[in-house]
């Protein structure tokens, strides 16, 4: 779409805007060629009317040509060829009225006065031409950063958007499902640890709904809502697992997402733990260098237990789009299989408070 | 099995949780028809002890370390009453495909374990031995779709062998049994050689003979036998007979 022909309006706007390119080209007639005032005017007027359509076409060889994708002598050459082919046309045109004004005899001997202007108009054609092509690089360079903006505007709603749809994935049901089996067990065998597991499971529960508002927590704040999963699943797996917190104490303070470490955690059960007949271990590792936070969450796990039929890995995805999202090159999130040791390392930037450290 | 009236009925619990196999011990007590004579907690031990105890029900977790439930049915048959036990819906359909009693999702209460106990008895009394279906044959055909097997369950006596099939050299059809090779040994499994083909992904494993599938990354060779028969030669030296219709699989695989 053209800018300017796009609307009569804008053409209207542009169109006047040539009047005083038209009487200030009247004058430098006048002045070189020694033309009376009319025959100037009667001149310059179509002359100029004509001339401001030749430069609205110039917007379509700025768009075939971007000023991105071709180098500046390339990008010189095109335009100034075309300049000098437009205003050589504009000339011929001029003598071409000329010509007519005389045959007419309105303006005895215009032709003869006119040839002298010739520099003047061919000078001026140029100008104009590559005044309106930098007029519409400007505009093209406007354009892309608006589009830009508004691509970064959609990425943004749409990481948001995934944020959002990953908490709500995170409480697996399944995890319920089986604490609420264990709790049921518990109810006539041990009443009181029954009510323990389900004021355990009540606070876990708390505490992940109300993590969802929240763009980012404290460390330390996933990590107690990761003591409250594990306290959960210690009266499950019994002493099935064996937990190894190492986090430097200056890590503890610095924002992570929410709910960005505990379904790494979960997944260490479902996938590592829960398949180990003899049990198994789960290792927590977190320490800023380098202004960026690094974490490892390491499990053993049974190299040859049974495929899974049901579908997983589904956390540890959600993890990965959520710093991507949120960090872009920022991150970086990596999983590792060695043995029977599997483990996921994940970096961020070290912030505290939305500042960086 | 007309003395079901008389004799007890002899159960076992697989769940990788204690706390899920006390829910249904306890659920038993007031059942004194309903003895329990084993109870465990991985897909190995459950082979063993069912091999063993020789059951007629089975309270049986899904996932679970070793072996999953199915793939223990898979090596137990399908003698005896399976109720599943899980907090996963999503295996329901298949557990019905295997002939499952029941399918008890967690948790679940006393009434709903009733009914299951009650079904459980009618297939008990109705049930003649010779409707044994061999359970692989079974599990073979309630594989969900577009996934092939990955390993094989095997067992011998009370022990459980798995062959991930990229070790797998060959099948070779024996009677009833499938003989499996793999490294130089041979474990048998009760399983008409069609079903596992169809269980096997056909990009690597390919029927050559009625009597033989192989794996393809394993075939060095393949000869003119006579007249107008062929030989695969496996990389191991081991001559594979090919059927005339199985040298055109053969040849329109390895043409593409």
């Amino acid at each position: 779409m053209h800018p300017i022909l796009s609307r009569l309006s804008r053409l209207a706007l542009y169109l006047l805007a040539w009047i005083p390119l038209a009487a200030l080209l009247a004058y430098l007639m006048a002045a070189t060629g020694g033309l009376s005032r009319r025959e100037a005017i009667s001149m310059s007027l179509p002359l100029c009317l004509l001339y401001a359509f030749v430069c609205l076409s110039a917007w379509y060889s700025c768009r075939a040509i971007p000023s991105s994708r071709a180098t500046i002598g390339k990008l010189l050459e095109v335009h100034v060829a075309a300049a000098l082919v437009a205003s050589g046309l504009w000339i011929l045109c001029a003598e071409l009225l000329a010509y007519v004004f005389t045959g007419m005899s309105l303006y005895p001997g215009l032709t003869g006065r006119l040839s002298r202007t010739i520099p003047i108009l061919l000078g001026t054609g140029v100008i104009l031409y590559l005044f309106s092509v930098s007029f519409y690089y400007v505009l093209l360079a406007v354009e892309a950063s608006q589009e830009a903006e508004a691509r970064a505007m959609e990425a943004r709603v749409f990481a948001r958007d995934a944020e959002l749809r990953a908490l709500k994935a995170q409480v697996n049901p399944h995890f319920l499902f089986n604490s609420l089996n264990s709790i049921s067990a518990l109810t006539t065998s041990d009443a009181a640890k029954a009510r323990e597991m389900c004021v355990l499971l009540g606070d876990f529960l708390r505490r992940t709904l109300g993590l969802g508002e929240k763009s980012t927590i404290p460390l330390e704040e996933e990590m107690s809502l990761i003591h409250a999963f594990l306290a959960v699943e210690k009266i499950r797996f019994g002493a099935r697992f064996r937990m190894e917190e190492n986090i430097a104490k200056e890590a503890l303070a610095m924002d992570v997402p929410p709910l960005l470490l505990q379904p790494l955690v979960e997944n260490a059960f479902t996938n590592g733990i829960a398949n180990l007949v003899e049990g198994g271990w789960v290792r927590l590792d977190a320490r800023c260098q380098n202004g960026a936070l690094s974490i490892i969450v390491e499990n053993s796990f049974d190299p040859e237990a049974p495929p899974r039929r049901q579908k997983n890995g589904m956390g540890l995805l959600n993890v990965r789009q959520r710093l991507e999202a949120r960090y872009g090159d920022r991150a970086s999130f990596n999983v590792r299989t060695e043995g029977d040791r599997f483990s996921v390392s994940l970096t961020l930037p070290a912030e505290r408070e939305g500042r960086a450290t | 099995m007309n003395s079901r009236k008389d004799t007890k009925i002899r159960a076992v619990i697989v769940d990788d949780e204690e706390l899920a196999r006390q829910v249904i011990r306890e659920l038993l007590s007031s059942h004194p028809e309903i003895e329990v004579v084993g109870e465990c907690a991985n897909g190995f031990e459950a082979v063993k002890i069912v091999t063993e105890t020789k059951p007629d029900l089975i309270f049986l977790d899904i996932q679970m370390p070793k072996l999953d439930g199915f793939e223990v049915l898979e090596l137990i048959g399908t003698g005896n009453a399976i109720i599943f036990v899980t907090a996963y819906d999503s295996y329901a359909i298949r557990a019905f495909e295997v002939h499952a009693v029941d399918y008890l999702l967690k948790p679940f209460g006393a009434e709903r374990f009733e009914a299951a106990l009650e079904r459980a008895k009618e297939r008990l009394d109705s049930k003649s031995p010779s409707a044994a279906v061999p359970a692989a044959e079974l599990a073979a055909t309630a594989r969900p779709p577009a996934q092939y097997l990955e390993r094989i369950p095997v067992r011998d006596g009370a022990q459980v062998f798995i062959i991930p099939v990229s070790k797998l050299d060959f099948a070779e059809a024996q009677d009833d049994y499938v003989a499996l090779s793999t490294e130089g040994k041979k474990h048998l499994k009760q399983q008409p050689i069609s079903s596992l083909e169809a269980a096997l992904d056909p990009s690597r494993f390919l029927r050559i003979h009625r009597s033989y599938i192989v794996n393809l990354e394993r075939v060095a060779k393949v000869e003119p036998y006579g007249k107008d028969s062929h030989v695969a030669v496996l990389r191991n030296g081991v001559q594979l007979p090919v059927s005339r219709a199985g040298y055109a699989r053969l040849r329109a695989f390895l043409g593409r």
